[in-house]
């Protein structure tokens, strides 16, 4: 049932009433609704419609075909089945009612303690949960029922605890996942009391998922009831939609028609149950990127050419704007941004996290996240506008021309193939190496980028090795096929501080003796002042200013140039200024 | 690894244990209305008190368990009250039948929903839809329901199927298949599409990754990065969802072998639920139990082999 519930629905809950205001726009959640309302009335209003007595016999229409009196036919004993299915949504829902209360209450508070707590309470809930999702219903219901009596109703109340873990489960996770949420703290330190906390504002975060998982229980709830009814162990004397199954299932050869109407009315009504909840969990996830394509405007690329074309030049961007689907429009996450990359030159990005940098690397490396979309500009790479190429050639760029280091190294292998494979495979695809060659390429490489051990890493798992020798295998994975242009996005944010400036010595080393280009994305000046020939500073999507490493340290032209600069020499360790030639000289 | 399986077999060991206690707690409670069930309405006291001395329900609770238990530990779950034989025998009867139902339906279902749900992570649009619609109606049709149909359209009307029995592999293969297609059918439609959806969940989630990412950036092939990066890290989440399909099929068992007339484990469950045959219900939770556990072992061990973390410790 999983499948149908996203968990992670919870953090941007709108109002109760926009709720179901959406819910009912969405047509399929209308129409849901709509089913499930009509159910319910016909339950309620049951002996007012029902044409005849649901368990009046006539005998003469033992599986009779339909006429004006019985418009469906009679059933197998020559009752009017139309009356019968009318009287059976009484017994349906209130079974569902039943079903839904339990596990929801039962779910709900053991997922709140458990959540908000944590500890003891928790392992114990975690365990009990387990143990009853191992457990088949159907037939624990059935060993059961010599136990719980005839009425059906005692049945569901215990499939109502076998379904507690989905309650459980979400709302622990939901609650795990807001407790330490800033607003929580502050309703404990304004001394709120823990129960109070818990129903005011952790409820309110898990109600809607809690909507969705009410629906799809209902639904399998009406399921599992009808297959007892079936089986023969419902209360043989009020009419339900299981029972008439059997009854119909008896007299299969006789009359086939009759197990069709309690079987649509079984489907309907759960697919009501279902098609609601999936229009309540689109309505959550309306504000999240969806798969709809939005148009990009096709604005005039401002060709001011600006040296773009001169052979020094690797890397031209020009007028870059990024945007991600919000709603029906576009976010610009990156806009008017221009910058050129000299062959040989490090030119470092700086900006606080959400200015548009990191955006920028994966633009020009076409990477963007799901949804991530170039709106205007180009990105000249050697002269090429790799905006414009197709997927295939765009592919054979990155490796072998531009590549790229991550932030995050640990995340960034492949956990369960070994580092020497993920080194061979790309020198394999790219370069055409046989696997001797490349084996041997990536030994050296190792070797290279330091590594004391180059067979013992070759040979490990990502799991087996430190950070540091991650970033490392990293780069030597980056500069592996030669790449003109290198892309390092925060690549020593992740790690130690005595390991950062190993890794930014390899980086100036490799880039000096391969002469690549580099462009070292971070919000580090120490970093930059370590490293690039150029910056260009961002901010808000936008580069506020750009200029040689030294005269932006010596004389900052923008405001927040110098805010983040002072930022740098009140808080962060003592880095001695080093000459940006270091790096840049080749 | 040893040693995580250790763990986990332990798990399911106390697991088993908890749930055979409380089960028998629960169902030996009520045997007073069961011998009534039994000897019919028209018993007399005397009759009660004697066959409830013969089946040994007038000891106290905690010696019945304690008797049951050490029989049990040795392989005897003690005799049928309704039917002829020990519990071992009957079960040794019917659980192979319903077993060899359930693997060749989580066998079908996981290659079904293997690849649907690879091709709606891969090519999004109508594959993908599909699967979605696929799958509330699968939700939406309870699988007796949908037996029924399959007994009346492949059965009745094209009689290409046989409506009910069952064949057992070990005297035809052929008439095995024939006889557990539509059974199997309608097991497995209900939870196919939803599998589906999950392994495509699972993909997608892989392909989201960081280290994804950093290959396309290493210009591996996209043919590399979907079926073999993808994919093997996606295998553990799929392997989950077999699980939780397999308990789901057990469960399911009980109607759809009443339906197709399978003498297995299913039917046996609703024959002894009607008469209260309380030591064979009590048997049929704990071999249950203990398959589920087995099965999960098992998975367990998959997915140790899967993750190099688990597998080098």
């Amino acid at each position: 049932m999983s499948d149908l519930v996203n968990n992670d629905t919870g953090r941007r809950a709108p109002a109760r009433q926009t709720l179901i205001r959406a819910v009912l726009r969405n047509p399929l959640g209308a129409a849901a609704s709509f089913v499930i309302l009509c159910v319910v009335l016909i339950a309620i209003l049951a002996p007012l419609i029902a044409p005849q007595d649901p368990t009046a016999v006539q005998i003469f229409k033992v599986n009779a075909p339909w006429d004006a009196e019985f418009l469906l036919g009679g059933d197998g004993s020559g009752r009017d089945i139309l009356s019968r299915l009318i009287f059976g949504a009484r017994n349906t829902l209130l079974g569902a009612l039943i079903v839904v209360g339990v596990s929801s209450t039962l779910g709900v508070a053991a997922g709140l303690i458990g959540g908000y707590y944590a500890g003891r309470a928790d392992t114990v809930f975690s365990w009990v949960a387990d143990g009853l999702m191992a457990l088949p219903a159907i037939i624990v219901l059935l060993a059961f029922h010599q136990v719980l009596g005839s009425s059906i109703y005692y049945s569901m109340a215990v499939f109502g605890i076998l379904l507690t873990p989905g309650f459980f489960r979400l709302t622990r996770n939901l609650v795990a996942s807001v407790r330490n949420e800033l607003y929580i703290d502050a309703a404990r330190v304004s001394g709120l009391s823990d129960s109070r906390i818990i129903f005011r504002h952790v409820l309110k975060t898990v109600r809607p998922p809690l909507v969705i998982q009410v629906s799809i229980v209902a639904g399998i709830a009406i399921i599992i009831q009808a297959g007892l009814e079936f089986l023969g162990l419902g209360d043989s004397q009020v009419p339900t939609w299981g029972g008439m199954l059997q009854d119909g299932f008896a007299n299969l050869y006789v009359a086939p028609e009759a197990v069709w109407w309690p079987g649509l009315a079984i489907s309907l009504t759960v697919a009501s149950f279902v098609l609601l909840a999936n229009a309540v969990r689109d309505t959550l996830q309306q504000n999240q990127p969806t798969g709809r394509k939005l148009a990009v405007d096709p604005s005039p690329v401002s060709q001011d050419g600006d040296a773009a074309d001169s052979a020094d030049i690797i890397l031209s961007v020009r007028d870059l704007a990024v945007g991600y689907p919000d709603g029906d429009r576009w976010r610009e996450v990156v806009r008017d941004v221009s910058f050129n990359v000299r062959r040989g030159e490090i030119l470092g990005i700086v900006g606080e996290s959400g200015s548009g940098k990191s955006q920028t690397a994966f633009a020009i490396l076409g990477l963007l996240a799901s949804g991530g979309t170039v709106l205007r500009g180009s990105i000249r790479f050697e002269g090429r506008d790799v905006t414009k190429l197709d997927f295939a050639a765009r592919h054979a760029l990155r490796g072998s021309q531009i590549a790229y280091v991550p932030q995050e190294p640990m995340s960034n292998l492949d956990p369960s193939f070994k580092i020497g494979f993920q080194l061979m495979e790309p020198m394999r695809t790219v370069l055409g190496l046989s696997k001797a060659q490349a084996r041997a390429r990536a030994l050296e490489l190792l070797g290279h980028v330091g590594l004391p051990n180059p067979l013992r890493t070759f040979n490990a798992y990502p799991h087996q090795i430190s950070g540091g020798m991650a970033q490392r295998v990293l780069i030597a994975g980056a500069i592996s096929c030669n790449p003109k242009l290198l892309i390092a996005d925060e690549p020593t944010t992740a790690l130690d501080v005595t390991v950062q400036a190993e890794i930014l010595k390899l980086l100036r080393n490799l880039q000096s003796e391969l002469g690549m280009s580099v462009i070292m994305v971070t919000h580090n000046f120490g970093v930059v002042a370590d490293l690039c020939d150029r910056v260009a500073v961002m901010q808000q999507g936008r580069i506020v200013e750009i200029n040689a490493a030294g005269t932006l340290f010596a004389t900052p032209e923008q405001d927040y140039t110098k805010m983040l600069l002072s930022c740098v020499l009140e808080d962060s360790p003592v880095r001695a200024y080093v000459a940006p030639t270091a790096g840049g000289g080749n | 690894m040893l040693m995580f399986l250790a763990k986990r077999l332990a798990t399911g060991v106390i697991l088993l244990a908890s749930i055979a206690t409380i089960t028998f707690f629960l169902v030996f409670s009520g045997t007073q209305r069961v011998v009534v069930n039994i000897l019919g309405q028209s018993a007399t006291d005397a009759d009660i008190a004697a066959l409830t001395r013969k089946l040994g329900i007038d000891r106290p609770l905690l010696t019945q368990y304690a008797d049951w238990l050490s029989h049990a530990l040795r392989g005897d779950l003690g005799n049928a009250w309704t039917m002829d034989g020990s519990v071992t025998d009957i079960l040794g009867r019917t659980l192979p039948v319903t077993l060899s139902i359930v693997a060749f339906a989580i066998a079908v279902m996981a290659i079904l929903a293997a690849l649907l749900g690879i091709a709606a992570a891969t090519r999004s649009g109508w594959i993908d839809r599909l699967i979605q619609v696929l799958s509330v109606i699968g939700f939406s049709m309870p699988n007796f329901w949908l037996g029924l149909l399959l007994i009346i359209f492949f059965a009745l009307t094209l009689q290409v199927l046989p409506a009910t029995g069952f064949v057992s592999p070990a005297s035809s293969v052929t008439g095995w298949l024939a006889s557990i297609t539509l059974p199997a059918g309608a097991l497995i439609l209900s939870g196919v599409a939803s599998a589906a959806q999950q392994v495509r969940g699972a993909v997608l989630d892989a392909l989201r990754q960081d280290y994804v990412r950093t290959l396309w950036a290493r210009g591996v092939s996209p043919r590399s990065i979907f079926f073999r990066h993808a994919l093997r890290n996606a295998v553990p989440a799929a392997l989950t969802v077999l699980s939780v399909q397999f308990i789901a099929l057990l469960s399911g068992s009980a109607v759809i072998e009443r339906i197709f007339a399978i003498p297995g484990l299913g039917a046996l469950t609703v024959q002894s639920a009607v008469v209260g045959d309380i030591p064979v219900l009590m048997g049929i939770v704990t071999s249950m139990v203990a398959v589920v556990v087995v099965v999960n072992l098992f998975i367990d061990l998959l997915n140790a082999l899967a993750n190099p973390k688990v597998r080098l410790s």
